[in-house]
């Protein structure tokens, strides 16, 4: 069953110098609780792409479909935490439900497996950019999202921090399986977390390739079988880099 | 902390010390010229309390600061909704920009006068003519904040379905709030002496109407007691409710 399908013929970006191409013809299709990374260079559209999924962007020409009921239970998480600093880390994530009262034991329990318990009366500007990113996790969490899309979450941390958000999300999709939109521009969080791979190429961006992968949950977790994974596959690595 | 308390005790000292020598280069003045111009400390405060115990003082402060506080919150809503809606919109800020430029340039007397002359020596006349006057400044400082909001946030607000009610409260609210106490600020400092005038113009009671009846009496002692009950009053105002407020505001700063 197809939990997403997102069509974009054409994205326009204005510039300075005229207005130019962003994306061109790219067609994604999740199933339902599949995880799909789209790796590609910086900057070569993938926030864009995200967007116009998330619904946040029309101007484009396309169509996105939701599977029903879909479009009620979807969570975007930003590339930087974007948690609002003037409420604490409890109020952040009770904005997310128009009866936040309702939903208070859901809101203790997902603060408890980010490991946020005992930091939900903190500003986010006091917490460390890991418990930011923690607390990113559980708002998009608390909503017992089906669709989630993920502008590179985990960007600018030390790699053994990443490490251990990335076995966070794991365990949270465990508990909560949802379809998956991640975008990065890593491989390796890419061929740790996503069951199969679409590579963009630099802007304006087009699909270059697809691969499923087919690794098990022991494999991803050894940087080793990632790179022989990756030279296996090499030459979708390499038009994906340019 | 121990740095902190020292802080504190070294600005209030500081600020004493600062009015004493105002106090003591006055009383210095005023027995070396031995005018009844320039009247001693000692006189202004024994008309002070003359005006306060008869009830005098009371009433015309109170009448002032009603004046005051309604201008006051009369521009800070319509200058704000105005610089919100320019700072969000380009064609608004462009089309408008040149009557701001006016409104900023009109003299006060000017306002005053006009708005006595289209709406009579009424008490909506003068709110409405000291709120003209402020109603720019509120306008430029609240573009600026509209102007520098962070789309992040906006994102933020659309993708988790905040809608306009929560979006405006939790998310544009708060990054407006230090433009709001800017404008809130250098307001009170603005209006408070533009209310004077209109008092001065066109009223039969207020500070500024009776600082008028102590001038055609050359009455310099009276006129400064009503001046300096007057900057007490706004400086208490100033302290005890918007620098807290200002505090409060920005507690989630580290």
């Amino acid at each position: 069953m197809t939990a997403l399908k997102l069509a974009i013929q054409h994205k326009p970006f204005a510039r300075e110098d005229g207005e130019l191409n962003a994306i061109e013809n790219i067609e994604i299709e999740i199933a339902a609780n599949e995880f799909v990374a789209v790796l590609g260079p910086s900057g070569c559209g993938k926030t864009s792409m995200l967007q116009i999924a998330a619904g946040l962007d029309q101007e484009y020409t396309g169509a996105v479909e939701y599977a029903a009921g879909l479009e009620d239970r979807m969570a975007y998480v930003f590339q930087s935490p974007t948690l609002l600093p003037w409420r604490t880390v409890r109020q952040n994530i009770e904005l997310v439900f128009s009866d936040p009262q309702t939903h208070a034991d859901a809101i203790a329990s997902v603060l408890e497996a980010v490991g946020l318990a005992g930091s939900e009366d903190i500003y986010p500007l006091q917490l460390s950019m890991g418990m930011q990113r923690r607390a990113a996790l559980a708002r998009a969490f608390v909503l017992r999202p089906r669709l989630l899309l993920m502008d590179e979450p985990f960007v600018s941390l030390d790699e053994l921090l990443a490490a251990r958000l990335r076995d966070l999300l794991k365990t949270m999709l465990a508990g909560n399986p949802a379809s998956v939109l991640f975008v990065t521009h890593d491989w390796r969080e890419a061929l740790s977390l996503a069951d199969r791979l679409i590579f963009l190429s630099p802007g304006p961006a087009r699909i270059t390739g697809e691969l499923a992968v087919p690794l098990s949950p022991q494999q991803r977790s050894r940087p080793a079988d990632l790179q022989n994974f990756r030279d296996a596959n090499a030459k979708f690595f390499q038009s994906g880099k340019q | 902390m121990a740095s902190q308390r020292y802080n504190t005790f070294a600005r209030i000292s500081w600020m004493m010390t600062s009015v004493i020598s105002l106090l003591v280069v006055w009383w210095g003045a005023a027995l070396l010229v031995q005018s009844r111009y320039l009247p001693t400390p000692q006189d202004v405060f024994s008309v002070l309390a003359v005006e306060f115990s008869n009830g005098e003082l009371l009433f015309h402060v109170s009448m002032t600061l009603m004046r005051v506080a309604a201008s006051f919150l009369v521009a800070m809503v319509i200058g704000s909704a105005i610089g919100i809606v320019m700072g969000k919109r380009a064609w608004v800020d462009r089309l408008f920009d040149g009557w701001l430029m006016f409104f900023l340039n009109l003299p006060a007397l000017v306002t005053i006068v006009l708005c006595f002359i289209w709406f009579g020596l009424t008490e909506v006349a003068t709110v409405l003519a000291v709120a003209i006057n402020k109603i720019p400044n509120v306008a430029v400082t609240l573009r600026e904040g509209t102007k520098a909001l962070d789309p992040a946030y906006e994102q933020l607000a659309r993708a988790y379905r905040f809608g306009r009610w929560k979006t405006l409260r939790h998310v544009v609210l708060p990054q407006l709030a230090p433009y709001f106490a800017a404008a809130a600020r250098s307001g009170l400092a603005l209006v408070w002496k533009i209310v004077l005038v209109v008092e001065l113009l066109g009223r039969s009671n207020g500070v500024g109407f009776q600082i008028h009846l102590y001038f055609q009496l050359f009455d310099v002692a009276a006129i400064l007691a009503y001046a300096i009950s007057f900057i007490v009053v706004v400086q208490l105002i100033e302290t005890f409710i918007l620098q807290p407020w200002q505090q409060t505001a920005a507690r989630w700063r580290t």
